[in-house]
């Protein structure tokens, strides 16, 4: 399969009410008077955020009808176009090119850091990498335990220290170690943390700091790992986090279920941060590079 | 009380101020506001319209009253009507008819299901009972391992079995609390998503099995749009009494709370408020009611406040902020009473945004270090200076930060501060003289501190 396919099958697996319902609505025909409030509804029962919703159908507005587009199906490439345009990274992020580099995961409570952390490790171990995964999540019970289950089925090296133990001692060991190795790519798991709790976003900082001093350049991506059944509060982790700590990009998990990942551009509108993979499993595997465009088509398919 | 939303809606029902009676259009505009915000709060679409519909009518015809000026008067419909939806006050268990209470968690992946486990159990443990734990989540790495660690923790009987299947491990622990007199057992099951058959129907033989007093469905309380998908299908293929909503202590205004009680018609029973396992907390409907709207927790924070601080203290204070005799001293005790009830920033997150809190005030962040230079600061003034800070002049102020080992720009600061402070208590002074205040005073009892 490819890309596309993949990302089509995944989404096909439901078909949510959103889908199906803006399927319905850009099939065909004219576009009549409650077009554009259907429009926002479905947008906003999307996740998309009433902000960006209003302002995306108030520009699809202005343009439609300076284009003189009167009917559904040339105002689905136009819609399709503008979602497209605000997914699309300006740049992607230049490949590693010292080593090693090392990703650093964070976000809130249960929002698949972990798991995401064991299927990066897989994704650069199946592209020849020497990986290292460091189980930076010291805080929640069996945290390590579980990234270090992870680590023997993936068959990468984990970095471990015990529960409670301080993380940013935790990683600076780590680059030492994987320096000392030859490691290429270091992938760090972090404690869950809402946002808004002033001390646990001063320890990202100092996390961030401490491996910045043992590795410079480093972290080369602080990457926040987003839920996507996560409504508008997503947009708020996303400018907290990256007020700690400047984020470079996001990963979209649980796209499998029956949220289809809206605020994914409601975030893009917003925010200068681009969606790096997204998250369509509980397997390894269940890992994809983000493509604005096939997003989109397959959002609109 | 006085939020974005209660904003609006007055600047767009401006022309009515004074009395008379909302008309239909008055009503729309203002209808189209909390349409907004309830969606900004991420209440599903679905259940606004008929929300909006049911109050609609309410707000009709209804007179714009004595002191409360409309808009004030349309939030105080609106609120009231989410507390009715969101039902019943603090949820309680259901009763076993024989043998133990057998409590099921049940959810979406990464809501929150373990550590909630830990926490009812400890919840439980203090009305004096003796909980067994069951880990019945064979698939997540470390998952079982995470429970039986937070028992430990707590003192609570574990029971797992990674060789068995989740009916069994059910089955087993069920009869070893029978066994044991464990009452009650709760069982934490995978997370899972609601699209999964197979996933699903295990719950199912799970529930068949153990035959539970409550299943209770745990949800993350910054779900979005999805969450009304969610809970009906859990509740339709598994049958659900009750919901735990989770992770109210982050900045997410719980739109999710309105649209699972919506499609469920379940109550919710519990919500996590931090990540201590003694952060579990009943539900209470008007809080949840004031947060959606954007009106904060204000509740739940006069109630912390009253376990903390002293009564009678609390007492004087309340009369002095009524008198605007508030001093820096009065304001350094306050500090104090604050930090055992929790940290500032807590506190501040559980205030309505635009309560009147001004920003400098949000962002002073009160850690360790913050708090001895304030006390050294105030320290050093005089008593007349703590009193009338006015007369605190550029060469008093160079005093004050050179006795205190502080810089005269955190005297400033903290002068900055303590003015807004003041400002805003004066406000609430005057509101408290129109009798806005009054329903709060009547739960607040003691004394209220911001
Ligand atoms: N369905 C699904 N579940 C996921 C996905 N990513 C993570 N999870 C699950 O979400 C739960 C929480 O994940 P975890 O990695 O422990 O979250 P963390 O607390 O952020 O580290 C686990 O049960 C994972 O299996 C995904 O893309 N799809
Ligand atoms: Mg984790």
């Amino acid at each position: 399969m490819n890309k596309l396919e993949t990302f089509k099958s995944s989404l096909a697996r439901s078909k949510s009410g959103f889908i199906e319902r803006l399927n319905f609505l850009i099939r065909g025909g004219d576009i009549d008077a409650d077009f554009y409030e259907q429009l926002e509804e479905i947008l906003i029962s999307g996740d998309v955020g009433v902000h960006t919703t209003l302002n995306l159908v108030s520009e699809l507005k202005n343009e439609a009808a300076a284009k003189k587009i009167t009917d559904r199906q040339t105002f689905r490439s136009l819609l399709a176009d503008k979602i497209t345009a605000i997914l699309i990274a300006p740049s992607q992020p230049a490949e590693p090119e010292t080593i090693p580099q090392l990703i650093l995961l964070v976000g809130v409570n249960g929002s698949g850091k972990t798991t995401t952390a064991a299927k990066l490790a897989g994704y650069y171990k199946a592209m020849g990498k020497k990986v290292m995964l460091v189980a930076g999540d010291t805080f929640r019970a069996a945290a390590i335990e579980q990234l270090e289950i992870w680590s023997e089925r993936v068959g990468v090296e984990l970095i471990r220290q015990h529960s409670g133990s301080d993380p940013s001692a935790l990683f600076f060991d780590a680059v030492n170690a994987a320096k000392a190795r030859g490691t290429e790519v270091i992938i760090g798991d972090t404690a869950g943390r809402l946002h808004n709790k002033y001390n646990l976003m001063e320890e990202l900082n100092k996390i961030y700091r401490v491996i910045g001093r043992n590795l410079p350049g480093a972290p080369h991506q602080v990457i926040l790992v987003v839920d996507a059944t996560t409504g508008q509060n997503a947009i708020s982790q996303a400018k907290k986090f990256n007020e700690a700590l400047p984020l470079s990009g996001l990963i979209l998990t649980k796209l499998d279920g029956t949220a289809r990942g809206g605020i994914v551009v409601a975030i893009r509108a917003l925010l200068d941060l681009p969606v790096l993979f997204v998250g369509t499993g509980e397997m390894i595997e269940d890992l994809a590079p983000f493509d604005a465009e096939t997003f989109t088509t397959a959002l609109l398919d | 009380m006085f939020s974005g939303l209660a904003e609006k809606l007055q600047s767009t029902l401006r022309q009515l101020r004074g009395k008379g009676k909302l008309s239909e259009k008055d009503v729309d505009a203002a209808m189209r506001e909390i349409r907004l915000a309830l969606l900004e709060a991420d209440v599903n679409f679905k259940v606004v319209k008929d929300f909006i519909t049911a109050i609609r009518e309410r707000a009709v015809g209804h007179e714009v009253m004595g002191s409360l000026t409309p808009g004030q008067q349309v939030v105080k419909i609106v609120n009231e009507e989410l507390t009715k939806l969101m039902g019943d006050k603090a949820g309680v268990l259901s009763a076993a008819r024989k043998g133990p209470q057998v409590i099921m968690l049940v959810g979406l992946q990464g809501s929150g299901k373990t550590s909630t486990a830990a926490k009812l159990a400890a919840f439980l443990q203090r009305s004096g009972k003796k909980p067994l734990l069951v880990a019945a989540d064979i698939y997540r790495p470390g998952a079982a391992r995470q429970l039986e660690i937070l028992s430990e923790k707590i003192g609570a009987a574990f029971y797992g079995n990674l060789a068995d299947n989740p009916t069994q491990i059910c089955r087993a622990g069920a009869a070893w609390a029978e066994k044991e007199s464990f009452d009650p057992v709760i069982l934490d099951t995978a997370g899972r998503l609601h699209l999964d058959r197979q996933m699903m129907d295990e719950l199912v033989a799970i529930k068949k099995t153990v035959s539970p007093t409550d299943v209770l469905l745990v949800v993350d309380a910054m779900t979005g749009q999805d969450a009304v998908n969610a809970a009906s299908a859990f509740n339709e293929a598994v049958g659900i009494s009750g919901i735990i909503l989770t992770k109210l202590d982050g900045d997410t205004r719980g739109g999710a709370a309105l649209s699972v009680r919506a499609v469920t018609g379940c109550p919710i029973k519990f919500i996590g408020v931090g990540e201590k396992i003694d952060q579990l907390e009943p539900f209470y409907p008007d809080r949840m009611a004031s947060r959606i709207l954007g009106m904060g927790d204000m509740l739940s924070l006069i109630e912390k406040a009253e376990a903390a601080v002293d009564r009678s203290k609390a007492r004087e204070l309340e009369q002095k902020l009524l008198r605007q005799q508030f001093t820096l001293d009065d304001f350094k005790d306050q500090l104090v009473q604050l930090r055992s009830i929790g940290s500032l920033e807590d506190i501040l997150n559980m205030l309505p945004e635009g309560t009147g809190i001004p920003k400098e005030m949000r962002q002073m962040s009160l850690n360790e270090t913050n708090f001895k230079r304030i006390e050294a600061i105030i320290g050093s003034m005089t008593k007349k200076e703590k009193i009338d800070p006015s007369i605190i002049n550029g060469s008093r102020r160079r005093r004050i930060a050179m006795g205190s080992g502080t810089n005269v720009q955190e005297v400033n600061r903290l002068l900055n501060q303590f003015a807004q402070m003041q400002k805003m208590f004066k406000q609430m002074g005057s509101l408290e003289q129109k009798g806005q205040f009054k329903k709060l005073k009547k739960k607040m009892k003691k004394g209220f501190l911001f």
